[in-house]
């Protein structure tokens, strides 16, 4: 048997014992099920990878069942295995099994398991079929999985409403984004032929400069296919535009946040556009999109993050950040560097995900960071984990000697973005440049926040919960919501009132206590990949010659723009660090060493800490545009169009006349019924007497 | 196996059944229903087993005349063969979801019931245009009498809306089948659908068809009756009128309206797309905000109408096997979330939404079940409600990119007021005490359920099976409406690759663009060495 198969489809068994299991399974149970399937999957995904990086494995696809043929129209259910989707595999079952693993601690009091655990799994398999997807439908068949999944996870407590409006959110924020996947499918069934994705990026360069017509006008038509196929990956990706759903997912547990929030799923865009980057290459124009709107989100969600106090979210809008990274390096035709930067970041932000769960745990649930301080000493290994994490996301290291995993990919992005030479290029670059200033100084600014200074924690009502002898309350303080949302609800209206200085000081007496050793493991493994993945790959993903033969044709290698990115100027390979060690400064003299100076930035640039606090408003623009429209219309259409107008007129309209016209009309019921039969009669007697007449 | 009546046995089980049940007590009706009810689906799992995908077009052909050039004559396609099954299949649920939930005139309900399903394996089986006819429109009289009198509060109204508004529709339609009949001087069926009726007689006939079809299926602006019909219909009365009845609307596109006059159906495809395009944004926004969960689910069904309508009139085999498997799709989820709504209805006695919330906690199964059929009509992939949806929406692209981008908001809505009724059901706190107190699935309604669940997967993942036997008389139907085909709007115009090098040359100046082509032959080399391995 073909260990793909039991890679994929291993976590789907797990998903359907453990979920059907629930309760009668019992909670170890489940929870072995899927933990082990996961382990196994993973001991199965890394030799694939290995092979694939010595050089000794070729592209393979493995059929496992038919799906659909109509007309011409044909796909199957089948698992390709190339270096993308090698790539993915480590990817994804490394972090879902240490996930896994993590969640025994993380959610070992939630009365809940055995169904956190399934969709955990399933989600697993999800991601699985779409980066084995050897054809469009398929693909969009893992995309929609992983969207379900991240749907029930982000509403895994279900009965806060705040996880079930964002739950909702993200899926119909997402489908904007399939709707946009689909008709490209669409467009491209009608213009290949196929929905086989070798086949299409075969004929791919032989529609450069075709055009089509698409609502009315005529494009390019190669453009007006990536695009639309792009919108599909912005969904997923949380471009900006349609990223408002991703904070909000920060809902669900700190560990789905981990693995679909930051490691896997939302980087489905990315992938997507890697996987078909032959057809991207071939319209300079929606290169230049993918460009510009990478760069955006890059930037954006930099901005909206230096303002946030809740930990997840500040890690959230990093996460925003740095797809749009990877997106601007797709777009500059870096496909490599964007692939590279997906799979170091999915080591450091897992690490940070996990590592602030960690605080979350030690700290009693609060996310607040304006209730942590000093952790320092109270969680010396989540401290440690949280710098790995850092100093990898920061992009540490010095150029020619080395550094942390996010060094490598992140200056290979913006040395490539600028050596493409381009406007839209140069333009990019010095985003990527700034945003990395910001990057470096949100994150110092969580590390010092929670673990240096002094400790804030009692004016933090979870710490005063904790103190106050509901200690042994924790699954209920995360379930019964009411007091959860209250406190949240506080912390969201009360910053003003604050004034965006600190809580008050004091520790009240609590006592943080490390996590459990099956939260320190996974913590352990990802410091490993934090530390060491950008250094041991860099090589393959993005070397000139080596990476070449690693990718093997499965996305489009330049390796003339990864030789130029090698020959920029000294002062664009030296900036990123610059900027790195600027924002580190910064953060530690406005949060350490001059603690009062944030307020005052806030007191003097009101305005746009609020813009950024609130950020940029979007949220408050959809519901005016979408949301509140969409109501008031269906409403009208109701109340105005089907009873004000269409039943007015017609049936009632014309109960009305025969009620006039009918003296009989008191016998409704058997009424109708008789002439309707009488009608039928006098029909069918008119049709024998017609046909017989002929 | 050959000689043996089958249509014939399968119309006449439930009748006799039917009459049987008048003269039985409750109990015994139930058992009766049942018993009959069962047989027919074994009947019906015979008929898939013989029909023959690649055979002749109509297979179990039946014919005997009877009086005045009138004929009893039955006969089959794929086409019909899936709507048969998907008929017999509902049937036996049907009548365990009436067990308890129907207390009086118990004997009378199970003879409407059965009589109902004679009739609709009626309407599908039907060779002769009268035979058709009179099935189609007695059709409606169990179903009127199910709602007159087994229904709710507003009973009254709901069937007389029901009534007056297929009663327009049947008139003008059986005035255009009169001068068809003395047109092509047949009633057969098969014959007609290849009578080339002149293309200016054709605009009225299908004109006096579509006033018919369109209050079926139902489209915009003739559906106000199928809110109001499904509300006041007991549980299984829904599940059949969703279920079955309006596929009959489809079921006449299909059979009548393309293959006799598509000259006709592609001139007025624009206004088919119109209705089709407002009943998918216009009914969707209603849907979101209603309080009623069946007018909800109701409103719904307008919406997922509209897209087989849409594909239908796509004039290509995508279009119209999409169109079919909506329809099967459509039959399974909506009456099993019609069924979903009947569970907790018969625990609380009302279908206000916000009487329920935090059902998850109490009732952990039916959740599961309930999130899978909400899935299954947003159109997830791996449900049934995908295939269709993906290749009707496929299929009118290649017409229209206006209508595909249209009609593909359903997707977006769709999710929208599904996940918010399951929100409001299943999700949220526990508000009501007796809501929170509601017991579990029992048994009988597991057994009603698990089937359709495994059904929903099944066309989802393997939709193959179902697809197989009509795929032979879709490509003839779209054989036949070859010579009508209206262009699409894609126009695609080749230009010559290299002519790329001027937007490109930005790319170029760095050697890029070069090196990516090359590339992209080394790409697509081995990826085609892929492929071939």
């Amino acid at each position: 048997m073909n260990p793909i198969l039991f890679i994929v489809f291993l976590p789907l068994l797990a998903a359907a014992i453990a979920g059907l299991g629930n309760k009668a399974l019992g909670n170890v149970a489940a929870k072995s099920v899927t933990t082990g399937a996961l382990f196994v999957s993973c001991a199965l995904s890394w030799p694939i990878f290995l092979s694939f990086v010595g050089g000794t494995a070729e592209a393979s696809v493995t059929p496992v069942l038919h799906w659909v043929s109509s007309g011409a129209l044909n796909f199957d259910w089948e698992l390709r295995v190339d270096t993308m989707t090698a790539v993915m595999l480590v990817v994804i079952t490394s972090v879902s099994a240490l996930v896994h693993l993590y969640s025994w601690g993380y959610m070992a009091e939630d009365p809940d398991q055995p169904r956190f655990f399934a969709y955990l799994s399933l989600f697993t398999f999800a991601m699985l079929m779409l980066v084995t997807a050897n054809n469009l439908v398929q693909m969009f068949f893992g995309w929609e999985g992983v969207g379900l999944a991240s749907y029930l996870l982000i509403g895994f407590w279900f009965q806060r409403p705040s996880a079930c409006a964002a739950a909702i959110k993200a899926f119909v924020v997402n489908r904007v984004g399939d709707l946009g996947f689909m008709l490209g499918i669409f467009g491209t069934y009608l213009v290949f032929g196929t929905v086989s994705i070798p086949e299409i990026l075969h004929a791919a360069p032989s529609m450069a400069g075709s055009t089509i017509g698409f609502l009315g006008h005529r494009f390019d038509t190669m453009t007006i296919l990536c695009i639309l196929l792009f919108i599909g990956a912005c969904g997923k990706s949380a471009q900006l535009g349609l990223h408002t759903w991703l904070p909000d997912a920060m809902e669900g547990p700190t560990p789905v946040s981990a693995l679909i929030h930051a490691a896997t799923m939302v980087t489905a865009g990315v992938f997507m556009v890697c996987r078909l980057s032959p057809m991207f290459v071939t319209s300079p124009v929606a290169m230049d999109v993918v460009t510009v709107v990478g760069a955006a989100t890059c930037f954006f969600a930099a901005t909206v993050g230096t303002t946030q106090w809740d930990i997840k979210r500040v890690i959230a809008y990093s996460t925003c950040s740095q797809l749009g990274y990877m997106f601007f390096a797709a777009g500059v035709g870096a496909f490599g560097a964007s692939m590279f930067h997906l799979f170091t970041h999915a080591f450091f932000k897992a690490l940070l995900f996990l590592g602030a769960g960690s605080v979350i745990h030690a700290m009693h649930h609060e996310q607040d960071m304006r209730y942590y301080g000093a952790l320092r000493k109270e969680i010396p290994l989540t401290f440690w984990a949280m710098m790995a994490g850092t100093l990898a996301i920061t992009g540490v290291g010095i150029a020619e000697i080395g550094g942390f995993a996010g060094f490598y990919s992140k200056d290979a992005i913006i040395e490539a973005a600028y050596a493409r030479g381009t406007d839209v290029g140069h333009f990019a670059s010095f985003i990527g440049i700034f945003a990395a200033l910001l990057t470096s100084f949100y994150s110092w600014r969580l590390v010092f926040l929670t673990f240096f200074g002094k400790p804030r924690w009692a004016a933090s009502e979870h710490i005063q919960h904790a103190v106050h002898g509901d200690h042994h309350d924790h699954p209920a303080d995360e379930h019964s919501g009411e007091a959860t949302e209250a406190a949240h609800g506080a912390h969201g209206h009360d910053d003003h009132a604050h004034g965006h200085g600190h809580a008050a000081e004091g520790t009240a007496g609590y006592h943080p206590h490390e996590s459990p050793i099956a939260m320190l493991i996974p913590l352990g493994v990802l410091t490993l990949g934090a530390v060491f993945a950008g250094a041991v790959f860099h090589g393959p993903f993005v070397g000139v010659e080596q990476g070449l033969e690693f990718w093997k044709g499965a996305l489009v290698f330049d390796e003339h723009l990864m030789h130029a990115s090698h020959s920029v100027p000294v002062w664009i390979k030296w900036a990123p660090f610059t900027v790195m060690l600027t924002g580190l400064l910064v953060a530690w003299y406005a949060y350490l060493k001059n603690p009062k100076l944030p307020a005052a930035f806030v007191a003097q640039f009101g305005i746009l800490h609020q813009f950024l606090f609130n950020k940029w408003y979007f949220d408050e623009l959809y519901d005016f545009l979408f949301v509140r429209p969409a109501f008031w219309i269906g409403r009208q259409f109701w109340k105005i169009g089907d009873i004000g107008i269409i039943d007015r007129f017609g049936p009632n309209g014309a109960a009305w006349v025969v009620a006039k016209g009918t003296v009989g009309a008191k016998r409704l019921q058997s009424g109708y019924l008789t002439s309707y039969a009488l009608i039928m009669l006098l029909g069918l007697v008119g049709a024998v007497s017609w046909v017989i007449a002929g | 196996m050959s000689n043996f009546p089958i249509l014939s046995a399968m119309l006449a089980v439930p009748m006799a059944a039917s009459l049987v049940c008048l003269l039985a007590d409750a109990q015994r009706a139930r058992l009766i229903a049942l018993g009959a009810t069962l047989v027919d689906f074994a009947l019906g799992l015979l008929l898939w087993q013989g029909y023959q995908i690649g055979g002749s077009q109509w297979q179990f052909v039946e014919k005997a005349p009877l009086f005045a050039g009138f004929q009893w004559a039955l006969g089959i396609d794929g086409i019909a063969l899936v709507l048969i099954e998907l008929s017999v299949f509902l049937m036996p649920l049907c009548i365990l979801a009436s067990w308890d939930a129907i207390e009086k005139r118990v004997s009378e309900y199970m003879a409407a019931f059965l009589l109902m399903e004679t009739l609709m394996i009626g309407v599908f089986t039907a060779q002769d245009l009268f035979l058709f006819y009179i099935m189609f429109e007695a059709g409606l009289i169990p179903m009127y009498l199910i709602i007159g009198i087994w229904g709710g509060v507003d009973r009254i109204y709901a069937s007389y809306k029901f009534f007056l508004y297929t009663l327009l529709g049947s008139v003008l339609m059986l005035i255009a089948m009169l001068w068809m009949v003395n047109f092509a001087g047949t009633t057969d069926i098969p014959t007609l659908m290849h009578t080339d009726f002149p293309v200016a007689a054709q605009r009225w006939l299908w004109l006096a068809f579509f006033a018919s079809f369109a209050v079926k299926m139902p489209m915009w602006p003739v559906h106000t009756w199928l809110p109001d019909a499904h509300v006041q219909a007991p549980t299984a009365g829904s599940v059949i009128l969703a279920g079955v009845l309006l596929k009959m609307g489809g079921y006449g596109f299909i059979r009548f309206s393309l293959p006799m006059f598509p000259e006709a159906s592609a001139q007025f495809a624009p206004l088919v797309f119109a209705l089709s395009m407002v009943a998918v944004v216009y009914t969707s926004l209603v849907a979101l905000v209603q309080h009623d969960m069946k007018k909800l689910i109701a409103y719904s069904s307008v919406a997922h109408m509209a897209i087989v309508t849409v594909g239908l009139f796509a004039f290509n085999r995508q279009g119209l096997e999409g169109a079919m498997v909506v329809m099967l799709s459509h039959g399974l989820v909506s009456g099993a979330l019609f069924l979903c709504v009947g569970v907790i209805y018969d625990r609380l006695h009302t279908r206000e939404i916000d009487r329920y919330g935090g059902l998850s906690i109490n009732m952990p199964k039916y959740a599961l079940l309930f999130m899978l059929f909400t899935m299954a009509s947003v159109g997830l992939p791996g449900t049934s409600g995908f295939v269709g949806e993906f290749l009707s929406m496929l299929g009118i692209y290649q017409l229209s990119s206006w209508v595909a981008l249209v009609s593909g908001t359903g997707i977006i809505l769709g999710a929208a007021y599904m996940l918010y009724l399951y929100r409001r059901v299943a999700f949220g706190a526990q508000k009501h005490a007796d809501a929170a107190a509601m017991p579990d699935l029992s048994t009988r309604e597991i057994v009603i359920l698990a089937p359709i669940a495994a059904a929903v997967l099944w066309m989802g993942v393997y939709p193959e099976s179902f697809i197989a036997p009509f795929r032979a008389d879709i490509a003839a139907l779209d054989a036949r409406l070859a010579q009508a085909k209206p262009r699409g709007d894609a126009a695609l115009t080749p230009g010559t690759p290299n002519r790329a090098a001027p937007a490109g040359e930005a790319h170029a100046a760095l050697g890029g663009a070069a090196t990516i082509k090359q590339k992209v032959a080394l790409a697509s080399e081995v990826a085609a060495a892929g492929r071939a391995r």
